[in-house]
């Protein structure tokens, strides 16, 4: 034991180490009153290491290549040992991580964790969203499946609409005309270094801009404000470790039964997970009758095709899905509440809360539908519901009648 | 001025001088790697023409072939169908072919060389999927659907000359690439006599 002592200090004296531990876990004090919407932080930052390590197990059989890439995804489904296991884990991950990140950031909005001084975790959080965004829409490629080839074929499409640069930007993303094996090739190169490397740096900077203010908690009020006058910890704080570290270990063991479940069971989730057309090959020459993007990018293709084309150009359509992503960024600065947390809101802000929620799980429905007329005005409605709900946030946070604060967290 | 003193407009012109030179440079190193992303020679070169033997399609049969990665439909319209075209023109966006989408030998009502013969890229205007060809009057497209192609991504619709009816997502005509007949029943899609 002593010689370990020794050893510790000898690495203190060279590397941070002891003070790591203790300003990230032991000594980082997080409100008492954590509820169960704390549990999706900790559970992204485990889908993450879920994805990166059977990632790459993954790349070991997979070949980036327009003729290979199918057939080689089935040998890993096939003839690799446990290689079925591995890919659905990594295609289960992959939804999943939208599952705890949707739910991560529904908790921000619930108890106002962007408000100052978090608007910069928020800002973090947002470019981690966005580059999960990219993850998961160049990761759908890779299997060059039918999915996969319209899917890519839409979305790169879509940078064709920007005026004047479009036709060329789309071409220099594709590196082609079309969808080929260039575009596979450079999609495998980002999706498994690039885009990985600034996730990890972003998810760093969430982390490392969350302890340096500390965390929000459901009362929405600062933990900081009262301090014991001897020890200057906040009076309603507790470390880290070892109770948060405990409860979200609770948290791990029951979304892993979800989450085995699922890769055991259905791991395609009856197309949701991994859809039916993904089975065939890509066929450049044939779309399939029906394509949809994955689940969690449906409420923003539902936006995209809400808006009709208009002087000749889907261009429209294309800002609509950009603005129904990029405003939430500015979320902190939209909400100008006295109070942050939904317990001391009043009705107006819980009532747009509630038909936001409605209109982007409505949305998410409805794009994964075929476009009818009446779906269509549907998703109209949602998107102005949607886009209002940010637009006059402004107004209607200021003048809702919400309670007074508590001094301290009610636990 | 005494050894020990900085000459701080000295140091600030210095700092400015590097940083640019170094943002120069920078932006010179990115060039090449932006550029390698842009269509290799080989991608460049794939484009050569495809010939085609038209003789098999069937009036009301379609034949898709692939020429530059894309798919190119072949329609052998029939009377019936070449009788229905003009009469749905206040439907469509641009019934007159205005939009460059055609050479200019398909500049007409039919938008092909022989009436019959429809030349198409079949390449929906809007997001790139690829319509579906869906020649039976009337259905679930409604009761005074013409026959036509029906884009399963957006609800795009285009009539059997190909023109996008209004109000749908595609902005403009599916594409006619530019193609000659060699011979009664063999095309070249991708090249005219204007050796285009």
């Amino acid at each position: 034991m002593n010689s370990l002592t020794n050893l510790l200090g000898w690495v203190d004296a060279r590397f941070p180490l002891s003070k790591l531990w203790k300003e990230h876990l032991s000594e980082y004090y997080a409100p008492k009153n954590f509820n169960f919407w704390y549990f999706f932080g900790s559970l992204a930052l485990l889908v993450l290491v879920i994805q990166i390590v059977s990632g790459i197990f993954l790349t070991m059989n997979y070949k980036p290549d327009a003729a290979y890439a199918f057939y080689s995804v089935e040998y890993i489904m096939r003839d690799v040992d446990w290689g079925w296991l591995i890919r659905y884990v990594h295609s289960t991950g992959a939804s999943m991580f939208f599952v705890v990140v949707y739910l991560h950031m529904f908790r921000g909005l619930m108890y106002g964790s962007y408000r100052k001084p978090r608007e910069l975790i928020w800002i973090f959080g947002m470019f981690i969203y966005l580059a999960l965004m990219a993850e998961a829409f160049m990761g759908y490629l890779l299997p060059w499946g039918q999915m996969s080839y319209w899917g890519a074929q839409v979305i790169v499409n879509l940078f064709s609409a920007v005026p004047f640069v479009g036709p060329d930007l789309s071409v220099w993303i594709r590196g082609d005309y079309v969808i080929s094996d260039a575009t596979l090739n450079r999609f495998f190169a980002f999706h498994v270094i690039a885009v990985p490397i600034v996730l990890l740096g972003l998810v760093v900077a969430h982390i490392i801009a969350l302890h340096e203010v500390g965390s929000n908690n459901p009362d929405g009020v600062e933990i900081k404000k009262h301090k014991d006058p001897v020890t200057h910890i906040p009076l309603d704080g507790i470390p880290f470790h070892p109770y948060y570290t405990v409860k979200d270990i609770v948290g791990v063991v029951v979304f892993l039964m979800v989450f085995s479940a699922i890769v055991f069971f259905a791991p395609d989730l009856g197309g949701y997970f991994i859809e039916d057309n993904n089975f065939i090959p890509a066929d450049p020459l044939k779309t399939p009758p029906h394509i949809a993007p994955v689940w969690y990018f449906t409420p923003f293709y539902a936006v995209l095709r809400a808006v009709p084309p208009m002087f000749g150009s889907q261009f429209p359509g294309v800002i609509a899905m950009g603005v129904a992503v990029m405003i939430i960024f500015f979320l902190p600065w939209l909400d100008r509440g006295p109070v942050k947390s939904i317990r001391y809101r009043g009705p107006i802000y819980k009532t747009a809360l509630a038909l936001f929620v409605t209109s982007f799980l409505g949305l998410g429905y409805l794009g994964m539908q075929p476009v009818t007329p009446l779906f269509t005005l549907l998703s109209q409605i949602f998107t102005t519901i949607y886009l209002a709900f940010f637009i006059l946030m402004p107004w209607y946070t200021k003048i809702d009648k919400c309670k007074p604060e508590p001094e301290r967290v009610t636990g | 001025m005494s050894q020990n003193e900085v000459d701080r407009s000295k140091r600030r012109f210095l700092i400015a001088a590097t940083t640019a030179v170094g943002g120069v440079a920078t932006v010179g190193v990115a060039v090449p790697f932006l550029a390698s992303m842009m269509p290799s020679q080989r991608a460049k070169a794939a484009g050569a023409p495809v010939e085609v033997d038209i003789g098999k399609v069937e009036p009301g049969m379609i034949l898709s072939v692939e020429w530059r990665g894309k798919p190119v439909w072949i329609v052998n319209r029939t009377k019936e169908m070449l009788d229905l075209l003009g009469k749905h023109d206040d439907q469509l966006a641009d019934p007159k072919s205005e939009v460059e989408q055609q050479p200019a030998y398909c500049k007409n009502a039919t938008r092909s060389i022989k009436p019959n013969m429809l030349v198409a890229v079949g390449i929906c205007t809007h997001l790139g999927c690829s319509p579906t060809f869906r020649k039976d009057v009337g259905g679930d497209l409604g009761a005074d659907w013409p026959g036509g192609f029906f884009c399963p991504c957006h609800g795009s619709r285009f009539d059997l000359a190909a023109r996008v009816y209004k109000g749908v997502p595609a902005p403009t005509n599916l594409v006619i690439p530019p193609h000659k007949y060699l011979s009664d029943s063999r095309i070249l899609v991708g090249e005219d006599s204007k050796g285009a």
